[in-house]
């Protein structure tokens, strides 16, 4: 097999019997997880160590889909119920996988302090501009000038800027791709989930039944369309510059990628120099 | 497919060759893998499935070399391609 061709399945992740899923057609999230799926694969973590923690949304529905351990959680607080399960056990990999009204608007709070501490998470956030499956509100991330159902003469809110968001409260890593990158996007999720820390990969993803329909792109093929012709990839791009404008050009990329202690081992350090059973080298003893 | 120049590693790279499987019932007839195949392999068809929408049929599949993007763009996950090493796509 030819390296152009060297693709993995995702069978074994994928619960088939639950399909076909509750996705609208033209949605993107079924793209965003089979490229979350496949990059599962690839980065070949232990499939028992992995836990996928969604909250409420279209996208929270994924929790369901995978045929993994997975946590439906209560609106926005993905990220603390995600954030219990990394600290009770240390050796999981968490994933949080939901939406931008649920991880940037409800639990934005969540999203900033897990960022802060460092916390050992791959958060991947998917963005369709819009609350798809309450009927289509405001969100925070709605561009200016945008009309949605509750802003019928286009949004007036300033929208919030994700990646500028978490680079500022302290994430490790922060990328963003559209649902059109498939390929890009399975190799940033890989990234994610081998870096150690907070790492924050946003996906922007076609709606076209609540945004597109208000906004000239009626179908989600227009939608893709859209993204391919108007993405520019600027890896290291300043995250202060990535703003979305409506109908304007979406700047995607991996923007930030440093090293930094995490949570686990700041705590470890800090508090096993008073109780030596909390410090790294006893845990590891324990559990080897 | 015309190359400007032999590909210096044209003995040691073989195209393959794939097969599309289509999952009918889970077809939303969206259009993605339509539209984002690099060969054209795929195009939308009068047929429908059980809830309307309508599908698509492989009418190049000879000409498939097992990219994999429709599969991993398609949204309903409707769609999977198998590797046939036997057999080289016509056209390259």
């Amino acid at each position: 097999m030819s390296g152009n061709n060297d693709y993995t399945q995702i069978d074994n992740l994928l619960r088939e019997d639950r399909m076909p899923h509750i996705w609208c057609p033209g949605c993107g999230l079924g793209s965003v997880l089979h490229s979350f799926l496949t990059a599962l694969n690839k980065s070949e973590v232990p499939l028992d160590k992995v836990s996928v923690v969604s909250g409420i949304g279209c996208t929270g529905r994924t929790a369901g889909y995978v045929k993994l351990d997975s946590f439906h959680t209560t609106h926005g607080r993905a990220i603390p119920f995600a954030t219990g399960l990394k600290l009770a056990n240390p050796e999981l990999k968490v994933i949080v996988f939901s939406g931008d009204g649920d991880i940037g608007s409800i639990g934005g709070n969540h999203l900033i302090h897990a960022a802060r501490r460092n916390m050992d998470l791959t958060v991947i956030c998917v963005n369709n501009f819009i609350y798809g499956m309450t009927g289509g509100q405001v969100a925070p991330t709605t561009p200016l000038n945008a009309r949605t159902s509750t802003s019928p003469y286009g949004c007036f809110d300033r929208p919030f800027n994700l990646p500028k968001l978490v680079t500022a409260a302290g994430a490790t890593y922060v990328a963003r791709w559209t649902a059109m990158h498939v390929r890009r996007l399975e190799k940033a999720i890989v990234e994610a989930l081998l870096k150690p820390g907070f790492s924050f990969v946003e996906v922007i993803a076609p709606c076209p039944t609540q945004y597109g329909r208000k906004n000239r792109q009626s179908t989600g093929l227009a939608q893709m369309d859209y993204y391919k012709e108007n993405s520019i990839i600027k890896h290291g791009a300043d995250t202060k510059d990535v703003d979305i404008d409506l109908n304007g050009q979406i700047v995607i990329g991996k923007f930030v990628d440093i090293e930094c202690p995490t949570f686990y081992d700041l705590q470890t350090e800090i508090l096993g120099k008073t109780f030596p059973h909390m410090s790294k080298t006893q845990a590891e003893e324990a559990s080897a | 497919m015309k190359y400007w120049r032999k590909p210096l590693d044209q003995d040691k790279v073989k195209p393959v060759h794939g097969r599309i499987i289509l999952i009918n019932e889970r077809c939303k007839g969206c259009g993605f893998c339509v539209k984002f195949c690099p060969r054209n392999v795929l195009e939308e068809s009068e047929r429908v499935n059980a809830k309307g929408y309508h599908l698509v049929d492989a009418v190049k599949e000879d000409e498939c070399v097992a990219c994999g993007l429709c599969e991993a763009i398609c949204p309903d996950f409707a769609i999977k391609v198998e590797i046939e090493n036997a057999k080289e796509p016509t056209g390259v």
